[in-house]
């Protein structure tokens, strides 16, 4: 209580706005959960119940173990806290087991574990510099950044409302990014590490780590014109940063090297196989893909181009085989995302810009692996009985949005666009049907007759429309990334 | 920053904090056979809807007045009509008659909870970021700081939102009622707050401030000319708006005389259950409320009641001013709390000593939550603990005309910090007492009785405050700037 006054009292902003969503934070606990409650209840019990050699082979649940060993040991240290709340909860056969105790320990686990996110924030903060000293508080950049790190809508809501630890692991990159940014190299490299054995899906932007860190880090010096020298090449860096990963890896999978299990292991990261059949409308490329072959076969029904006989019936699951455009196969679909990578890699590599360039092509690569990702969600069947207990956190979800999206936008107009506006008239067009959209989809739609033969349409309009946006953002971005001209050495960064 | 975008981010946090606890319990969730006020707000949309105007507020077959009879004037009654209207659209078995007695299902928190909001979204909530907007000589930043700390108000959300009732309503149309006098908008604002009243009863504790600026004023402006017009103007808005509210009562003698009857149930003694108020707290030394016959009891808090309110009503009469009006407000409205007959605890909306019934209704972590957001909000907007010179406190007059008596007078700014500190600190250990620990078994109401009698002891402090700087207003009042 008195560091609470302290801190509040000497007008710390910052500490205000941690402990203010901290508590918004509370109040979500009542909120429902999704599937993934009894996902990480499961792992709770997995963990502190079986022998290690157990961990990834336990199957009595259909939610396996299938993230990395290092999100492994972090559910086996929380269970060891869980035992105080409630021992029915780390036994394994209790499935679907959520007492009101489980409940508040799981969600405050979220809570306290986002204090990560909440000192990564800070570091960031610290990176970026406040030219101005006599600005207002709510007009310098550091309050915005926090604001909108701190409060983002959608790390609110998955996090603490459908439940996922997101935020310490979102934490732990925003702090490698902020080391990056300091110039501390091998912490960044160590955190990134370490983050990727606790969620695998870092992945996507491992290149950009890999190659900002060898054109930057071990080539120490740059020609005037900014291209690489070659003999600045420096072996110690290189070697120290192999030594690092190497050593994380280690203490990840060396147990389960030791018990041969490795393959299982990866098999349970990488299920190639699992979830080929139902997919989520994400609204990515393939949405737009998807989309446009159903449009050309029923174009092509109405001109008696194609046999109807052929064509799969139309329903919540996304098919493997499209119709008129080519089929595309889980291959073909990473070596997508791979290609769309790769013009920002280049860039990285040829016209080096420091951290930020850094920054943006890590921004690249992951909504690039989006973009041309194959997305499994089990949710998607579920979506298609809207439970009550939905109906009545819609309006929080409409109201955080709101929140975010008013404070964004009037927040980034007065960072950077005084004069003009801050979309042109097309996006804000755009940006402005999203409502419209929405009203129909949660309102209208489920009172038209629609609703029990089309069931998927809402998720289609609502995944095809946002795809859209998400293309034209992504594309500008690519643009702006290739056409900037190289940034010097000598401008501060 | 413009100031609508924060204002619209602040009105925004306040309706999620809002909706986050209405996620919560509400009052007699699962207890038959009484269940809580919720039931009550249900059953009178009941009532209303099934049965004619007359039968209301009378004890019938159709009608158990013991079990949630109407104890609101009308203004409620049409307001529950209107929402019973909406209810037989979505779902009529929540309004048969008898039949739907303790209906509970998520449905229908889910509508009872939607109607909360939306009356207060219509009607409290402009009020609050109007009078914001209209508060003088601060900047920008605080009158957004003051609307995000009366917006995150804990009592009220935890009381409206939680336990479930309407008082946004009556106090939105009250602080409507302020606005409009302060503004000089004398008419609309006497409609509001007669609306106001007609909606609670409760908010007649505000009527002698409204009544004693309004003379003021009428006063100020000539009793020979203007202001006998203003003052005909007045009495008309009010007889109209009572008349228009109580139309379907005036009828006949006995409706008015049975509706009064349920507003004012002075059978039922000095206090009832454990209230701030200075009766129950003088109880615990001395048994008045056993030793005293009832008319004495109520001649005895009327004239203490009255006493204590004489000075600062007798000062807007004679000088009348927005700032001393408003603080006649609060100082009248804790004199009739402190003093008055058969007080309900709901009167004050104050969190501290609301807890038992809080923790009855399993609202303990909104509870915790909200009082510790808006305590934040308060403290990073208002940095209490940095300045608390005499100027601020606005109590530089008083400590001067003391100081011609006592010289040393001089820490007084100092006291003040200290007993904030201690009453804080004093209000939370009782807070986790009563939470954690269980009362020894002699004294089994002993936590609700101490935070009671602590909670006196502040509101008294708070009086004599207020009616302080009420009085020593004056004498500056011509140098200092106007300060609204």
């Amino acid at each position: 209580m008195a560091a609470l006054t302290i801190a509040a009292g000497t007008g710390n902003w910052f500490s205000a706005l941690a402990l203010g969503v901290t508590l918004l934070k509370c109040l979500l606990i009542p909120t429902y959960h999704s599937t993934d409650f009894e996902v990480h209840r499961n792992w709770l019990a997995i963990t502190h119940s079986l022998p290690i050699s157990q961990w990834y082979y336990e199957a009595t649940s259909e939610w396996t173990l299938d993230y990395p060993p290092f999100f492994a040991w972090f559910e086996y240290i929380l269970s060891h806290v869980a035992k105080y709340f409630d021992q029915e909860m780390l036994n394994v056969h209790n499935l679907n087991y959520s007492s009101s105790r489980t409940l508040l320990f799981q969600r405050f686990s979220v809570i306290f574990t986002d204090t990560l996110f909440v000192y990564a924030v800070h570091e960031c903060c610290k990176c970026i510099g406040g030219k101005k000293v006599g600005k207002e508080l709510t007009e310098k950049p550091k309050f915005i950044l926090s604001v909108l790190l701190l409060w983002n809508f959608g790390l609110l809501i998955v996090d603490h409302i459908h439940f996922q630890y997101n935020g310490f692991l979102f934490g732990l990159m925003l702090l490698s990014i902020a080391r990056l940014f300091q110039k501390r190299h091998m912490e960044g490299a160590f955190l990134f590490a370490v983050l990727l054995h606790f969620k695998h899906i870092y992945l996507y932007v491992a290149p950009a780590y890999g190659v900002y860190l060898l054109r930057s880090y071990c080539f120490t010096a740059n020609r005037p014109d900014g291209s690489i020298r070659w003999n600045s090449f420096s072996f110690v860096r290189f070697i120290s940063l192999g030594l690092v990963v190497f050593l994380i890896s280690a203490l990840s999978l060396g147990p389960f090297l030791a018990l041969n299990q490795l393959p299982q292991v990866f098999s349970r990261l990488f299920p190639f196989k699992r979830g080929l059949c139902h997919a989520y409308w994400a609204p990515n490329f393939w949405a737009l893909y998807n989309a446009l072959d159903k449009v050309l076969s029923v174009i092509g029904l109405k001109l008696k181009f194609l046999d109807p006989n052929k064509i799969p019936k139309a329903s919540m699951k996304v098919q493997f085989q499209h119709t008129v455009l080519p089929s595309v196969t889980p291959w073909q679909r990473l070596y997508a995302q791979l290609i769309a990578i790769l013009p920002s890699i280049f860039c990285l590599w040829f016209k080096p810009q420091g951290p930020r360039g850094f920054l943006r092509c890590l921004i690249l690569c992951a909504l690039s692996s989006f973009m041309f990702g194959w997305h499994v969600h089990e949710k998607a069947i579920l979506l298609a009985i809207l439970p009550m207990s939905e109906h009545f956190e819609l309006p929080i979800k409409i109201l955080l949005m709101l929140l975010f999206t008013i404070y964004s936008i009037s927040s980034l107009k007065t960072l950077f666009r005084k004069e003009k506006p801050l979309f042109n008239w097309m996006e804000t067009f755009y940006l402005l049907g999203l409502g419209p959209l929405e009203v129909c989809c949660e309102f209208v739609f489920p009172l038209t007759s629609w609703k029990l033969k089309y069931p998927f349409i809402p998720l289609l309009l609502t995944s095809v429309y946002c795809a859209l946006g998400i293309t034209y953002a992504w594309f500008k971005l690519y643009v702006s990334v290739l056409i900037d001209p190289p940034i010097g050495k000598t401008k501060k960064q | 920053m413009e100031k609508w975008y924060l204002m619209t981010t602040v009105v925004l946090i306040g309706l999620t904090v809002r909706w986050t606890v209405s996620l919560n319990s509400y009052s007699g969730a699962g207890k038959p056979p009484m269940f809580g006020d919720y039931e009550a707000q249900r059953h009178w949309q009941e009532i209303t809807f099934n049965l004619p105007v007359k039968q209301w507020y009378f004890n019938s077959s159709d009608n158990n007045l013991q079990y949630w009879g109407l104890d609101y004037p009308p203004l409620t009654a049409y307001h529950s009509l209107l929402c019973a209207y909406v209810a037989k659209f979505i779902n009529p078995d929540w309004i048969a008659l008898h039949t739907s007695r303790g209906y509970e299902s998520q449905a229908h928190k889910l509508f009872m909870r939607t109607t909360v909001l939306i009356a207060d979204l219509l009607i409290y909530i402009p009020a609050v970021v109007l009078y914001c907007c209209c508060l003088k000589e601060i900047s920008t930043k605080k009158k957004i700081a003051n609307a995000l700390c009366i917006l995150l108000y804990p009592g009220l959300i935890l009381i409206d939102y939680g336990h479930f009732q309407y008082n946004s309503v009556s106090l939105g149309f009250a602080l409507w009622g302020v606005l409009g006098v302060s503004c000089d908008w004398d008419l609309l604002g006497s409609l509001a707050f007669c609306l106001a009243i007609n909606y609670k009863q409760m908010e007649l504790y505000h009527s002698l401030p409204f009544f004693c600026f309004l003379l003021g004023k009428c006063f100020k402006k000539g009793l020979k000319g203007k202001g006998f017009v203003l003052l005909v103007k007045l009495a008309c808005t009010v007889v109209a708006s009572f008349i228009l509210c109580w139309l379907p009562f005036f009828t006949e003698g006995e409706q008015t005389l049975q509706v009064l009857r349920r507003l004012f149930p002075v059978d039922r003694g000095l206090f009832e259950d454990k209230v701030a108020n200075i009766w129950c707290s003088f109880n615990v030394l001395l048994k008045i409320k056993d030793i005293l016959p009832r008319h004495i009891q109520l001649i005895m808090s009327f004239c203490f009641t009255f006493l204590s309110l004489l000075p600062a009503c007798i000062k807007l009469i004679l000088q009348p001013s927005s700032k001393g009006f408003k603080f006649t407000l609060v100082s009248c409205a804790l004199s009739f709390f402190l003093f008055s007959f058969q007080v309900h605890e709901k009167s004050i909306l104050l969190v501290s000593f609301m807890l038992p019934l809080l923790l009855k209704d399993e609202l303990l972590m909104p509870s915790v939550v909200t009082t510790m957001a808006f305590f934040i909000a308060c403290v990073t907007s208002f940095s209490i603990f940095e300045k608390t010179s005499e100027e601020e406190l606005q109590l530089k007059s008083f400590s001067i005309s003391v100081r011609t008596y006592l010289p040393c007078f001089t820490f007084l700014s100092r006291i003040i910090q200290y007993l904030f500190l201690i009453s804080v600190i004093t209000m939370v250990l009782l807070t986790l007492m009563t939470v954690t620990l269980d009362p020894p078994q002699k004294l089994p109401d002993l936590f609700s009785v101490l935070v009671c009698f602590v909670s006196c002891l502040n509101f008294l402090f708070f009086l004599v405050y207020f009616n302080i700087i009420i009085m020593w207003d004056s004498k500056n009042g011509r140098n200092q700037k106007k300060i609204s």
